[in-house]
């Protein structure tokens, strides 16, 4: 995201929030199509004929076809849904019609494809969303049957093989030559996030903790502009509460939007921009001649991170409340916490309450409850490394983000084993006040560098890479 | 909170950017020889000035403050203890060192000579600039002079010296007040643009990219002090063997280079910016083909009968204007050039530096 970008997605929350504040009926429908120009608009380009067109409205099929498997049966024949589903198609066909308006690279990064194969495209696709309106049930089957969907895509955008694969047999069907075809043709915006949305209303409708929401409310939520690209991961209950609040156009809310955009934008464009020209990069990996000099760009690595996506939550949380849309925090100075555990819980903390919540909570009942023998240590041992290792991989299927993860599954581990074995002690700390700040300074230090060394196996593309660097760290040479 | 609010909010960051502007376009425009800087201090001195067109891969880029490029210049470090004697060598891209590490540079060659005199070492300074123009050259010997040569090494080339050449430099170009003070000082007789020094420039937006590039450039100090890497080596054509059978350089056409057309008058300014100083000029080698029409031409750059004419031009003068003159235009084997008639590789660099240590230990030790 650039900042011309940030800057007209600012302005069409403003205009929005002046719209809004006057016609309150019309708030969905109008978020609904900000938020589907949005996805077009912000999709980046591809060299896969069309792609850049075609993955916008597999996102808003996608999130269709998941709210027809967990709707209920009167909520499918409520014609609001399809008035809903209309006006989906009507911004698509709007879209599709830039080709013949001369606007075809303004709204997409290219221009959309023939009138009568975007037809063709939104027919097929309506047959599956009437098969499902039909026959899909909120039932485990069919959400069994959407995640795999939903875990099939993610591997193709994730894994380099794949990816490939998926690249040759788009540019089969679309007549492009395949011997061009690389890993990287397919970047589907915010798919990660969308799948994370869809779980989640999957998951709380199956176990019952979650009411059912309109088509409007649902698509709303799952492609909502400000945080399609990288979060926060809001839920669908609390996103509707603020969704349907009346929006006064100068309110406080104003102000605090405008001032978490300021500190967004300084955060990102200003200091992270800076110190990605210092940061740990696979070129300076392999280049660094000092063990001073490699912890150097190891820490401007670690505030780069840091300040790039803080700085992006902080613009997502503006834009969202200048939209009337409160969003969750995702980072609350998380290099500042005394142990791994209050790193995670503060960084990037919807993702870590997402994974908590779906992952980790049912795998450790499981465990407890099919294997007794095992060990509270063993336990730990198997979730933290398996979460950890998942969240890795999320961030793409390659060694060195497994590595990342592992990293801080063990760390995680180490950590609640520690905080287990010191609780007895601390009542004797907690009566020194000096000693206790002095602890405090300390496990915080080392946290930052625990967190700081992780990111060697984050920001490098192979693990002899990272070797070298670690062993530059201390000292080992190259 | 209402609009009125947002209204004044809006009003206030407006009046006090209005103000900081006033204050900063009424403040006198200073040249800082002193200017604030990491290296030096957190980093070590640049061996060789700021110049590059990929920053992100060379960590170095090309800037126009000259006040920057020589802060960032181990030049401006402190004097060592040791009581060298410092020689600074200027010139163009050969100097500089393109497609050389700083250590195979001239200057990097002749600093691995160890060489002394009277038992001061000697300590060679990289001031080459990748421009050809004697004017930029002045223009970073007047710029130098607070550094306190002991003595001056500029190498120079027919190139350097066509009038339309002088301003062509960018950093040229861009410091037209430097320019002008030499050309004003020293009849230089060039006709230098006035500085466009409008309001607007003067305000935080008009020095935006100045103040950009002075960010950047101690930002690029950290990578390049953990690197050492200051240029990318990319793969090269070596330049051009077959040649045209073009007798002209540029709008000149044999038997002469009309008078007035060269700027010879730069050599005797640079005699005098440095006073007292020793100056040794140095014609430096270029790449004599002996490939197609190299009977009419010695290489890209030259047609023979204008670069001997130059040759003789430069003996003449260095006798009349009483310059120390090195004439080592053939001391470098043809095959010895990279990319360009006048860079050469580093063995070609080291046999160069060694045979030029003589010249400069006669100069330096008397």
């Amino acid at each position: 995201m650039v900042i011309t970008e940030t800057l007209i997605m600012v302005l069409a929350a403003v205009l929005f929030r002046f719209l809004t504040s006057r016609f309150n009926n019309i708030r969905g429908w109008l978020l609904l199509g900000v938020s589907t120009m949005a996805i077009f608009w912000l999709q980046p380009a591809m060299p896969i004929r069309f792609l850049e067109f075609w993955l916008p409205v597999g996102t808003l099929a996608l999130t269709v076809f998941a709210w027809l498997v967990t709707a209920d049966t009167d909520q499918k024949s409520d014609r609001s849904n399809l008035w809903t589903a209309f006006f989906m198609v009507g911004l698509v066909l709007i879209v599709a019609s830039a080709r013949y308006a001369g606007l075809g690279e303004i709204i997409t990064a290219s221009r959309p494809p023939q009138i009568s194969q975007v037809l063709f495209g939104l027919f097929m696709l309506a047959l599956v969303g009437l098969a499902l309106g039909r026959f899909a049930r909120p039932g485990r089957f069919w959400l069994m049957g959407a995640m795999i969907v939903l875990l099939l895509i993610f591997l193709i955008l994730k894994v380099p093989q794949f990816s490939l694969w998926g690249s040759i047999a788009l540019r089969s069907l679309v007549g492009q030559s395949s011997a061009a075809a690389s890993p990287f043709d397919i970047r589907w915006l915010g798919f990660s996030y969308v799948a994370f949305r869809l779980i989640h209303t999957w998951q709380d409708r199956k176990s019952g903790r979650m009411e059912a929401y309109s088509l409007m409310d649902t698509v709303n939520y799952v492609i909502f502009y400000p945080s399609i690209t990288a979060g926060p991961i809001d839920r669908l209950p609390r996103f509707v509460k603020d969704a349907h609040k009346p929006i006064i156009m100068f309110s406080t809310e104003f102000g605090k939007a405008f001032y978490r955009l300021i500190v967004g934008i300084f955060k990102k464009f200003a200091i992270a921009n800076t110190l990605t020209l210092l940061a740990l990069n696979p070129l300076n990996a392999g280049q660094i001649q000092s063990t001073g000099w490699s912890w150097v760009l190891v820490y401007a690595y670690a505030f780069q991170i840091y300040f790039d996506f803080a700085g992006y939550t902080d613009i997502a949380i503006g834009i969202g409340m200048l939209m009337g849309v409160t969003l969750p925090e995702n980072f609350k100075r998380p290099y500042l916490k005394s142990n791994l555990t209050q790193f995670w819980n503060n960084w990037h903390m919807t993702l870590t309450q997402w994974f908590r919540a779906y992952f980790y909570n049912p795998f450790t009942r499981r465990l407890r409850k099919n294997y007794r023998g095992l060990s509270v240590g063993w336990i730990v041992l198997i979730t933290q490394f398996s979460t950890m290792g998942l969240i890795g991989l999320w961030h793409g299927v390659t060694p060195n983000y497994l590595f990342w993860g592992l990293w801080h599954g063990l760390g995680l581990f180490i950590n609640n084993r520690f905080s287990d074995w010191m609780k007895p002690r601390t009542a004797v700390i907690q009566q020194r006040p000096v000693l206790q700040k002095m602890l405090d300074g300390f496990n915080t230090v080392l946290t930052f560098n625990f967190v700081a060394l992780g990111w060697v196996f984050f920001a490098l593309p192979s693990l002899d890479l990272s070797w070298r660097v670690f062993g530059q760290l201390f000292g080992l040479g190259g | 909170m209402h609009m009125k609010f947002f209204r004044n909010v809006l009003l206030k960051a407006l009046l006090l950017f209005l103000v900081f502007n006033l204050v900063l376009v009424s403040l006198p425009p200073v040249s800082n020889p002193e200017q604030l800087s990491i290296y030096n201090s957190l980093v070590p001195g640049r061996p060789r000035f700021p110049f590059g067109e990929n920053p992100q891969q060379a960590y170095n880029f090309s800037l126009y403050d000259v006040d920057a490029m020589f802060a960032a210049h181990r030049v401006s470090a402190p004097m060592r203890e040791d009581d060298a004697l410092r020689i600074f060598v200027f010139g163009d891209s050969s100097v500089w060192g393109t497609l050389q590490t700083s250590q195979g540079t001239l200057a990097g060659q002749l600093n691995q000579l160890n060489l002394s005199c009277n038992n001061r070492p000697l300590d060679f300074y990289n001031l080459g600039y990748p421009t050809i123009s004697v004017t930029k050259d002045l223009m970073l010997m007047e710029r130098s002079k607070v550094y306190q040569a002991d003595m001056v090494l500029w190498l120079t080339t027919l190139e350097a010296l066509p009038q339309e050449k002088q301003l062509a430099s960018p950093l040229a170009a861009n410091n037209p007040a430097r320019i002008e003070k030499i050309n004003a000082e020293y009849q230089l007789g060039l006709t230098v643009p006035d500085e466009y020094t409008n309001w607007w420039s003067k305000t935080l937006w008009g020095r935006r990219r100045a103040i950009a590039d002075w960010i950047r450039l101690q930002l690029y100090g950290i990578p390049w002090a953990a690197t050492g890497i200051d240029q990318v080596y990319p793969p090269y054509q070596p330049a051009a063997w077959d040649l045209e059978a073009n007798q002209n350089y540029y709008d000149f056409k044999p038997p002469e280079i009309p008078d007035g057309a060269l700027v010879y008058s730069a050599f005797e300014v640079g005699e005098k910016l440095w006073g007292g100083t020793p100056l040794l000029l140095v014609n430096e080698p270029i790449m004599v083909s002996s490939g197609e029409n190299s009977d009419i031409r010695y290489n890209y750059f030259y047609p023979r009968w204008a670069y001997d004419q130059y040759r003789q031009s430069m003996v003449d003068l260095s006798i009349d204007q009483d310059i120390d003159y090195v004439d080592a235009w053939d001391w470098v084997a043809a095959k010895d050039f990279t990319n360009s008639a006048i860079h050469m590789n580093a063995t070609a660099e080291a046999g160069f530096a060694e045979r030029l240590s003589a010249e400069v230990l006669m100069q330096v030790c008397h």
